[in-house]
């Protein structure tokens, strides 16, 4: 079985002075999140698409939902944790009391904010799970990433070449997910934020899928602003 | 959702666009696999077009000729993962009289509206044609033009006389390699006699009864019918060598596409008594018939993957510019891009 979580737990505190979370903005005709869980929805080797969003937010998901994709019992929504560890764990609740966990389930986890998502991204995203057991979509870093302990003063520069910038989705094997996640700490659950972080600290693979340099994340106004503006540019030359 | 476009912006330069697509209860979405560049989308790449022309089309993504997987569709008519060819053509109104590659009121995919370079696809289930698992992908890539040397030969058979003894074929590029092969399965006690300019490319013609440079042409040489495959520059010579061996009352076929006017032997056509036809794109119906035509004759495939020049893994939009130029330098053989995208 293989499992489409979409994270929307983000409650837009970092998108200016509005309320609402970013992923419930309009993007062309469509929320945001409504581009994103579509792109799962119509993806025949995805069963089903479980959309975590905050609490206060799940009926005006379902709303949405109804609205835009119609009727279907292939997206289920609930609501999420309170950081992107205990909507991970949310998730894998879910599908473990739903469906089970079994070798083959198969989770990708991805932002809701991350409407640019390609075909190939889930494809490759699925066929690396089921090859590798864990896989996590990347793009070759543009800048150079200067590390700084402190805050202040430069304590490394990597070397480029060998650095990514991490883009969803995420994808595990869930029951190893499972099993990996329940063997932290609470001390290490509270700084490790990344799945994939937890997987290479516990010594296990994750291979690679190349992303794409437009399956952006819209967390500021910026963002928005360009996504909008990607959208809007291709109407004009219309 | 979003869609990702592959647009030619002006000669050369390929942007990807953003479109918001819908998800309609009555529209198959597709994910092309692979692409096969022609002609046509060259010419708009290396801005062989005119100015007016190009500004009046770009930006526009590129390629008519493609097979798809099934992604998602409402309509019930394909499973997930079924393999498709898009029918580039899109009507808007029935006609009972002309055929609907003719029609003012259709659409092109590639020519005036976005062609196949896109993450997905939508379309109508009535403009997909289901191949069958056998159908090599590759040459399924090139099904669109192989429909239209399709529609061509039918075409031939409903206006061309009965006598069909000697049938020649002027052009030894893709097209007269494709109209000469699905002539010899589908006239198959005809003889087929091909008139190129080069001899590496005349000696691909294996099944034809003789292949001659267009310089050496025997004396007494005849065809009742002729297919022209030449286009370009070369159309008039080619016409012109046609109207002078083809035997009375015989039927032109014109396919290749030329940008200026040509002079050509009207006084000979007279004469003669010929038919001239143009012929141009395809329609579902020889679509159709190309995918049961190859099934039913699995050798025809072997001969087309014959002449792929170069299969390209696009990952990027710097490999379409790698599949294109290479295509660009090539002056035969068909150029498909293995769409990872």
């Amino acid at each position: 079985m293989i499992i489409a979580a979409v994270f929307a737990g983000g409650r837009g505190s970092r998108m200016g002075s509005t309320d609402t979370p970013k992923q419930y903005f309009m993007l062309g005709s469509k929320p945001i999140i409504i581009h994103t869980v579509e792109k799962f929805f119509i993806n025949s080797r995805i069963d089903k698409v479980v959309v975590l969003c905050p609490k206060i937010w799940v009926e005006q998901t379902k709303d949405l939902i109804n609205k835009y994709i119609g009727k279907t019992e292939k997206i289920d929504v609930i609501s999420g944790g309170e950081t992107r560890n205990d909507t991970l764990e949310c998730a894998l609740d879910y599908i473990e009391n739903k469906f089970g966990l079994d070798d083959d389930t198969i989770i990708l986890t991805h932002d809701a904010v991350r409407p640019f998502v390609t075909h190939r991204i889930i494809e490759e995203n699925i066929d690396c799970t089921i090859k590798t057991g864990a896989c996590d979509t990347v793009v070759s870093a543009v800048d150079t990433i200067v590390e700084s302990v402190d805050g202040k003063i430069i304590s490394a520069i990597p070397e480029r070449k060998n650095m990514y910038q991490g883009q969803t989705p995420q994808s595990f094997k869930a029951k190893k997910l499972r099993e990996i996640c329940s063997s932290l700490t609470p001390e290490e659950k509270a700084i490790l934020t990344d799945a994939c972080k937890i997987y290479v600290l516990k010594g296990e693979p994750v291979s690679l899928v190349e992303g794409e340099a437009f399956n952006i994340k819209i967390t500021y106004p910026y963002d928005l602003k360009m996504a909008k503006a990607l959208l809007e540019g291709v109407n004009e030359n219309d | 959702m979003i869609n990702a476009v592959y647009k030619l912006i002006e000669p050369r330069l390929i942007d990807v666009a953003y479109e918001d697509l819908s998800i309609d209860s009555d529209k198959v979405i597709i994910h092309p696999l692979k692409l096969s560049i022609c002609k046509a989308d060259q010419r708009y790449y290396q801005g062989i077009r005119s100015r007016e022309i190009l500004k009046k089309k770009l930006p526009m993504a590129l390629t008519h000729e493609c097979c798809a997987e099934v992604v998602f569709d409402p309509t019930g008519t394909f499973k997930p993962g079924q393999k498709v060819i898009p029918i580039p053509n899109i009507p808007t109104q029935d006609d009972d009289i002309i055929a609907e590659n003719y029609r003012y009121s259709s659409f092109f995919r590639g020519s005036g509206y976005d062609g196949f370079m896109q993450d997905y696809i939508t379309s109508s289930p009535e403009r997909l044609v289901a191949i069958p698992d056998s159908m090599n992908l590759t040459v399924a890539a090139f099904t669109e033009l192989i429909s239209v040397c399709t529609h061509t030969i039918t075409r031939f058979g409903k206006i061309s006389h009965a006598r069909k003894n000697k049938i020649g074929i002027w052009g030894d590029g893709n097209v007269g390699f494709i109209t000469s092969l699905l002539l010899h399965y589908i006239y198959p006690d005809a003889e087929l006699y091909v008139m190129g300019t080069v001899y590496e490319k005349l000696s691909y013609f294996t099944f034809a009864n003789a292949a001659y440079h267009v310089d050496a042409l025997p004396e007494d040489f005849g065809v009742d019918h002729a297919f022209e495959c030449v286009g370009g520059a070369g159309s008039r010579s080619a016409i012109n060598q046609i109207i002078d061996h083809i035997n009375p009352e015989g039927t032109v076929a014109l396919m290749g596409v030329s940008e200026n006017n040509i002079d050509i032997n009207t006084r000979m056509i007279l004469e003669k008594g010929l038919f001239f036809f143009g012929s141009s794109r395809s329609g579902k119906a020889d679509f159709i018939k190309t995918v049961e035509l190859i099934h039913s004759h699995p050798e025809i495939s072997r001969y087309l993957e014959n002449i792929v020049g170069e299969e390209i893994t696009v990952s990027s939009i710097t490999d379409i510019h790698k599949a294109f130029e290479h295509d660009f330098s090539r002056n035969f053989g068909k150029t498909v891009m293995n769409w990872n995208k």
